[in-house]
């Protein structure tokens, strides 16, 4: 497969060496010459010591036949730009940008790019997971603006605990999928009983988190400073 | 008429100047506050520091009720950012990006924003100057915006 990655950053630098280990044709493009000479250096003549923004060198880099262009700079904007020109400029099947402000998660994909990674939200899923101030846990944004999959740990003391689901009145568009309990998933149906320890995978718009916080979990603890 | 001009430089300023003397209600953005200099004295419009392109900030400035947007920072692909959020997510009817790179300009036309390109203008121009024909490419460029603007705007 052909891949072209823009960014030499760290992660675009480790990127391409796994991709070329397992045999794919990749070609790294990094504006920074300095950066393009080291990467050259350690991985040989894969690096173009261009600027991927620029239409004229995404061509030069053989766009019009890639499979995937990966845009993994620390600017949201050139991300954005470098997939968008991939897409629909060059017709690339399979576009990926990095993005690093949560905000532009959701727009990013509004706006055509087919996979958004953003490490940002993933660093604060694993926080969240460890911290036990019990609130919804973000597990992924859905292409469809404001909807958000969410998990939410059901307590004793949780107002959702020891009801049916039927009788929880969560907000209009809104629903719980699955319960897991005892490391056992299965589907919410309105006679479920909610328990203790259960965990709960709802989708939930991205306006009505708190509601949905307050009915199921309830509301947050004080933050105990150690 | 509430106009957003994201970019306080040149020509962000120019414009910012010129449509408040017009009477606009004008609001300039720019992340730093030093751009603001190249304002008039009394420009009586709001200059606010700020990261044209983050959604909420743009929010919190009205722009949702704006009725021209313009995206005119020195960076390309943030005013393609910017002009997209104002468009895609605020709705805002009349959104035009400053985007120098003719590649970059050419494709985000096909793409349905409203685009200026100072590198075709003045390479048009200085070579209509010399005597060459002019680029069809870039009078249409110019041309289709400036139309559509124009058959468009009412007095503010």
């Amino acid at each position: 497969m052909f891949i072209i990655i823009v960014g030499g950053g760290k992660v675009g630098y480790y990127l391409t060496r796994e991709l070329l280990s397992s045999g794919h044709e990749v070609v790294l493009l990094e504006k920074d010459p300095r950066r393009a000479a080291e990467i050259t250096h350690e991985i040989g003549s894969v690096v173009l010591n261009r600027d991927g923004c620029e239409g004229k060198h995404l061509a030069a880099a053989g766009a019009n036949r890639a499979s995937i262009v990966a845009a993994l700079t620390g600017d949201d904007e050139d991300n954005l730009v470098v997939c968008q020109m991939a897409k629909h400029h060059f017709d690339v099947p399979r576009t990926i940008a990095r993005v690093n402000s949560t905000k532009n998660e959701a727009l990013f994909r509004k706006l055509g790019v087919d996979e958004v990674i953003n490490p940002t939200r993933i660093a604060l899923g694993a926080i969240e997971q460890d911290i036990p101030v019990h609130d919804l846990l973000h597990l992924a944004q859905l292409s469809t603006g404001g909807l958000e999959l969410v998990e939410a740990q059901i307590e004793a003391e949780s107002p959702a605990a020891g009801r049916l689901a039927r009788d929880l009145a969560l907000p209009e568009g809104c629903l719980l999928f699955v319960v897991i309990r005892h490391n056992v998933a299965q589907a919410v149906r309105s006679d479920t009983t909610l328990e203790p320890g259960d965990k709960l995978v709802a989708l939930s718009r991205t306006d009505c988190q708190d509601e949905v916080r307050r009915l199921l979990i309830g509301d947050p603890e004080p933050v105990a400073n150690a | 008429m509430r106009t957003i001009i994201v970019g306080c430089g040149r020509v962000g300023a120019g414009l910012a100047d010129a449509l408040s003397r017009a009477g606009h209600d004008v609001t300039v953005i720019d992340v730093s506050t030093q751009a603001f200099n190249r304002l008039n004295a009394d420009f009586p419009g709001q200059a606010v520091r700020g990261d044209g392109t983050d959604e909420d900030v743009l929010r919190r400035l009205g722009a949702e009720q704006a009725d021209y947007f313009f995206a005119l920072t020195e960076g390309d692909n943030r005013n393609t950012l910017a002009a997209q959020i104002a468009q895609d997510a605020l709705h805002v009817p009349h959104v035009i990006a400053k985007i120098n790179d003719p590649v970059r300009a050419a494709a985000y036309r096909a793409m349905g924003l409203a685009v200026i390109c100072r590198t075709t203008i003045m390479v048009d121009t200085l070579s209509r100057f010399m005597g060459l024909p002019a680029d069809p490419g870039a009078g249409d460029l110019v041309a289709e915006v400036v139309v559509k603007r124009s058959d468009e705007l009412e007095a503010p």
